[in-house]
This record gives structure tokens, C-alpha cells and sequence, in this order.
């Protein structure tokens, strides 16, 4: 942030603050992916909840639960950098972590279909 | 950022044409290394950047929404018989899984001809990801209607 502060703080921020609200939008769209995240997870619970009290279907709860977490901790360091006038990109390390909480979810989907 | 080059790949922004095809393991490399991202072409605008990410997430929801009607199809069709319900699960689950991994691939096209000053990559995914969504929905209103398998 090369002019982020001035001696006029609230003049600087809304100087630098975005009329088209792309960091908001970009906040929002985490959240909803968050929300789309809790359905599937939710979903993926119920779905191995079904298949009866063993130790195997307790161990995949636990699996869901740990990628739907993993997913809410990613969303919420990035939803955190959208506090900053001009974000940085996102990484493509975070970007391969999210998609690796999906495919895990759909993979451990697979694993206990009845 | 300065005109440096990739220790393997030969940096190309200054052709606005010339990177079009990259192998795919060159990009599954780049999802690990955003050093090797910002060394190409320019920083572009952030608004940008920030608008690929929400059309990556897009994708990403899309992704999960798949999943999530993979594990609806095994619940909530209970009456229909096992290989047709464990079919139509397994078609959405691996649907979405694909689409998580082409919404991180197109992301990283994106962003790098981004950078480069290049056209934005073309696709033929959303076709063949709207014609499945199609052929699996049809399947389920004919599952439904008639009891198939049941």
C-alpha cells in the first residue's frame, strides 16, 4: 500500500477505497463459498452417520469435520487480508488448498456409499 | 516486477501470443509456487485478480454443490435400486471433484495471461459440465417418475 496513510486517515481510506466494492464482493463470495462448504459437509455427515456406529464411519466423520475446518480457517485468513484497501492476489497454494477440501470431501463421499 | 526469466520455462509476456499451451504439469506446479507466478509478466490490476478469485470461487461452489447432490442422491432416493442410486452418486461426486480441479487450473491460466497481457484462456468446460448436469437430471426425473429400479 503505497499511499495507505495519510496524516487524514478517513480522507486517505476513502480515496483508496474501491466505488465497484471489489474486496467486499470478493469477502462475500468466500462466505457464500463457506456456506456451500457447511451444506456438503453437513451432507457428507449425515451420510456417514447413516451407515451405522462402526469405528470406520467415526474415523471419516472425523475427516469431514477436519476438511470443512480446514476450509473455514482458509476462508477466514483470506476474508481477513480483504480488510486492506487494495488486497494482495490470492496465493496458489491457499487456491490449491480449497479445491483439496472439495476433492476430499468427494472422495471420502465415495468412500461410504451404502 | 522485472523481466526475469523462470529457471525452466523461458519467460514469454513480451509476444502477446506466443505462451498458449503450457502442459498440464507445469501448471499443477504453478498451484504450489506463487514464486513462480509473480515472476512472470506484470502485476495486473488487483481488481483483477480479485475478480478471477470470485469467479474461482463460483466454480468452487459449483464444485461442492455437485458433491453435495452426489450425497443427496444416496440419502434421499432411498427406493431406488442400489446400482442405478450408487451410479448417479458416483457420476455427481466425480463431476464435482473435476470441476474443483478445472476451477483451480482455469484460475492459474487466467491469472498468468493476466500477467502476460494476453487474451484469456477459452473453455470448453462449461458445455460438457451443463450437457452432464442435464443428462443426470433428466435420468433423475425418469428414476422419479417411473420407480426404476426399485
Amino acid at each position: 500500500m503505497p499511499e495507505g496513510k495519510g496524516t487524514d486517515g478517513s480522507r486517505t481510506r476513502d480515496r483508496d477505497r474501491d466505488p465497484g466494492l471489489q474486496p467486499e464482493r470478493t469477502r462475500l463470495a468466500w462466505r457464500r463459498t463457506t456456506l456451500a462448504c457447511a451444506v456438503a459437509a453437513s451432507l457428507a455427515g449425515r451420510q456417514t452417520l447413516h451407515s451405522g456406529i462402526d469405528p470406520a464411519p467415526l474415523v471419516i466423520l472425523a475427516l469431514v469435520v477436519l476438511a470443512w475446518l480446514a476450509f473455514l480457517a482458509l476462508a477466514h485468513h483470506r476474508i481477513r487480508a480483504m480488510h486492506a484497501p487494495r488486497p494482495p492476489a490470492l496465493s496458489p497454494r491457499a487456491a490449491a488448498a480449497a479445491v483439496a477440501c472439495t476433492v476430499v470431501l468427494a472422495a471420502l463421499g465415495a468412500a461410504t456409499l451404502r | 516486477m522485472t523481466d526475469s526469466s523462470g529457471p525452466s520455462e523461458p519467460s514469454r509476456h513480451t509476444e502477446p501470443h506466443g505462451g498458449g499451451h503450457f502442459s498440464a504439469v507445469s501448471d499443477i506446479r504453478l498451484w504450489f509456487t506463487p514464486e513462480r507466478l509473480r515472476e512472470e509478466g506484470d502485476t495486473p490490476d488487483y481488481r483483477f485478480s480479485l475478480a478471477n478469485e470470485r469467479t474461482f470461487l463460483a466454480w468452487l461452489r459449483t464444485a461442492m454443490a455437485l458433491v453435495g447432490g452426489g450425497f443427496a442422491v444416496d440419502q434421499f432416493l432411498p427406493e431406488t435400486g442400489r446400482p442405478l442410486r450408487l451410479t448417479l452418486a458416483l457420476m455427481l461426486l466425480a463431476a464435482g471433484a473435476l470441476c474443483a480441479l478445472r476451477a483451480i487450473s482455469h484460475w492459474v491460466r487466467c491469472e498468468r495471461a493476466m500477467r502476460r497481457g494476453e487474451d484469456l484462456p477459452v473453455s470448453r468446460f462449461p458445455i460438457v459440465l451443463g450437457l452432464a448436469v442435464g443428462v443426470v437430471a433428466l435420468l433423475m426425473v425418469i428414476v422419479a417418475a417411473f420407480g426404476w429400479g426399485g
